[in-house]
């Protein structure tokens, strides 16, 4: 397999292509939209909460491949996570998709297969950019950072 | 063939490279072209044995750098046909230039009611500084539509000067088009009533013969870095008469003959309009980049561009599901080529292009309002220089297919 292939795999291409809890969330406690500046790329990323645990997360927003198949990715895994363990899979992403060896890649799922990112560093901010919304959506719940 | 451009890359050490084990194609020329050694090995020398501050000091290398740097305004002016050396601004490159044309105009000629007239195709730094002056001062920003060919409707822009246009603010190339504007028609209608000519000329200096008399440009803005020169120096050129009323809006150092603490009586032209230590490198490096490019020849670069157009375009047309924006005669179209690979994103492209050793832009281009109305978010640009080769607008197509096949059959 060639870094081309590695970084679009099967289950990338799959979520770019019918991305999973796309479009407008009713009710939800709050919203962060994220902004690729280089390309206009955006990603409104929608959260409904039960106490301290993300009840519903939904994506809306027109990218790349890269960008929408991660925001989706990204809403089946903390569906129903604790902010807590929500906010350690965000640290976890990151440094997963710039290089960092992790030791417990498990706990990412699928999310794991955005791994190739690291060798097109051009494209981490792609990655990023659903993950970096949702992040800001929990601070803007909890009130701290 | 019109010259060799194999035996000119070899003055390119920079192209010789793998990436991702494939040759380097460098495409991407329209945001920064390479520099050859000639440049790298004058801006080295300039600091291995004559850097000094200008214009200052009593000393040798004092004498030495003000030679080096004034004697680059001297190649500047003899490259763009200005009729005075005065004429020549140093400046950190296009974006500085019309932000510094445009305060000057906001300080000293607009008033509320005047008009500024842009085009649709302009780049953000020819665009954003016309645009939060006129919503300061109470100005209309009105901009000149494309055609059906994606093209400057120019007729709609004469229509569209009036006595209370007071500037003419334009692409002479444009970086996603890749069309040719008419200056001249669009000097001659300014100056009829009365307004300044303002020309963004990034696009066009590294590429065909500029003459600013010929254009009848007031103000003439470019980058060396898109010419073999470094980033961080470019050239705002404005008409001598014009240059002299105006008075600076940025202050410092090094443009004054006298100051108290009530007043301050400016140095005659360039060098009131520049303040503070300048670029000295930068500009050794620049005119050794203008050398470089004047032996080859503007006329042989710009006829060698031509044929690698005349032959890519027509098969890049004939791709199905391409789309290439910009007129489709390439008569009519630089070697700024920008498209979409329908229905995949551009920056997916790009990286397909990379992990190949393409290397395209792929985003807004800053031009997203021309975006707009082209009706999508972003496209992928390749854009070619003189050093670019047959082969490589090969490896361009095939990449082309290749990505296609990759996103479409997986």
């Amino acid at each position: 397999m060639d870094r081309l292939e590695m970084l679009y795999r099967a289950v990338i291409m799959q979520h770019s292509q019918t991305p999973q809890n796309k479009g407008e969330l009713a009710d939800a406690v709050a919203e962060k939209t994220a902004y690729n500046p280089t390309c206009g790329d955006m990603v409104k990323v929608q959260i409904k909460v039960e106490g301290e645990r993300l009840d519903q997360v939904q994506f809306d927003g027109e990218g790349c491949a890269i960008s929408m198949a991660s925001a989706s990715i990204m809403t089946e895994l903390l569906k129903g996570k604790t902010f807590e363990e929500a906010l350690a899979l965000i640290s976890d992403f990151t440094k997963l998709i710039s290089g960092e060896e992790l030791e417990d890649k498990e706990a990412l799922s699928e999310a794991a297969a955005l791994q190739g990112v690291a060798q097109f560093p051009t494209r981490i901010r792609c990655a990023q950019l659903a993950w970096k919304a949702v992040e800001d959506a929990i601070y803007q719940v909890t009130g701290n950072e | 063939m019109i010259f060799d451009a194999d035996a000119v890359r070899q003055d390119f050490p920079i192209l010789d490279q793998m990436v991702f084990d494939h040759p380097l194609v460098y495409l991407d020329n329209g945001a920064s072209a390479q520099m050859p050694q000639v440049v790298i090995e004058a801006v080295s020398d300039y600091h291995l044995n004559h850097h000094s501050n200008v214009h200052r000091g009593a000393h040798t290398l004092s004498g030495r750098a003000t030679d080096l740097y004034e004697s680059a305004r001297d190649t500047v002016q003899n490259f763009i046909h200005a009729a005075y050396r005065e004429e020549i601004i140093f400046t950190s490159g296009t974006t500085h230039s019309l932000n510094l044309v445009s305060q000057v105009m906001a300080d000293q000629v607009l008033q509320a009611g005047d008009e500024i007239l842009i085009s649709e195709m302009e780049h953000h730094a020819n665009l954003i500084p016309w645009q939060q002056i006129a919503k300061k001062k109470g100005l209309t920003l009105k901009r000149i539509p494309l055609n059906e060919n994606e093209e400057l409707d120019l007729a709609e822009g004469l229509e569209l000067i009036n006595e209370k246009t007071k500037v003419v603010a334009i692409a002479h190339v444009s970086n996603v088009l890749g069309v040719v504007n008419p200056i001249k028609d669009l000097a001659d209608a300014v100056h009829a009533v009365g307004g300044y000519l303002v020309v963004d000329g990034a696009q066009a200096v590294p590429h065909m013969p500029v003459d600013v008399q010929e254009l009848d440009a007031d103000f003439y803005a470019f980058s060396g870095h898109k010419m073999c020169g470094p980033t961080g120096i470019g050239i705002l050129y404005g008409r001598k008469e014009l240059l002299e009323n105006f008075s600076p809006v940025f202050y410092g150092g090094e443009m004054i003959n006298r100051v108290t603490f009530e007043e301050s009586h400016w140095k005659e032209i360039p060098y009131k309009f520049e303040p503070g230590t300048p670029n000295i490198s930068g500009a050794v490096g620049l005119a050794a980049g203008i050398d470089y490019l004047s032996k080859i020849g503007l006329e042989k670069i710009q006829a060698y561009e031509q044929a690698l157009v005349d032959y890519v375009l027509p098969q890049l047309l004939n791709i199905e599901g391409l789309t290439v924006y910009g007129p489709k005669d390439p008569s009519r179209h630089t070697g700024v080529i920008s498209f979409n690979i329908d229905p995949v994103h551009p920056h997916d492209v790009a990286t397909v292009f990379d992990s190949r050793g393409v290397a395209i832009r792929a985003g807004h281009h800053c031009a997203e309002p021309l975006l707009d109305v082209l009706g999508t978010r972003s496209t992928a640009r390749a854009s070619f220089y003189f050093y670019n080769t047959f082969e490589e607008a090969d490896r361009l197509i095939e990449v082309i297919n290749k990505t296609k096949e990759f996103f479409t059959y997986g």
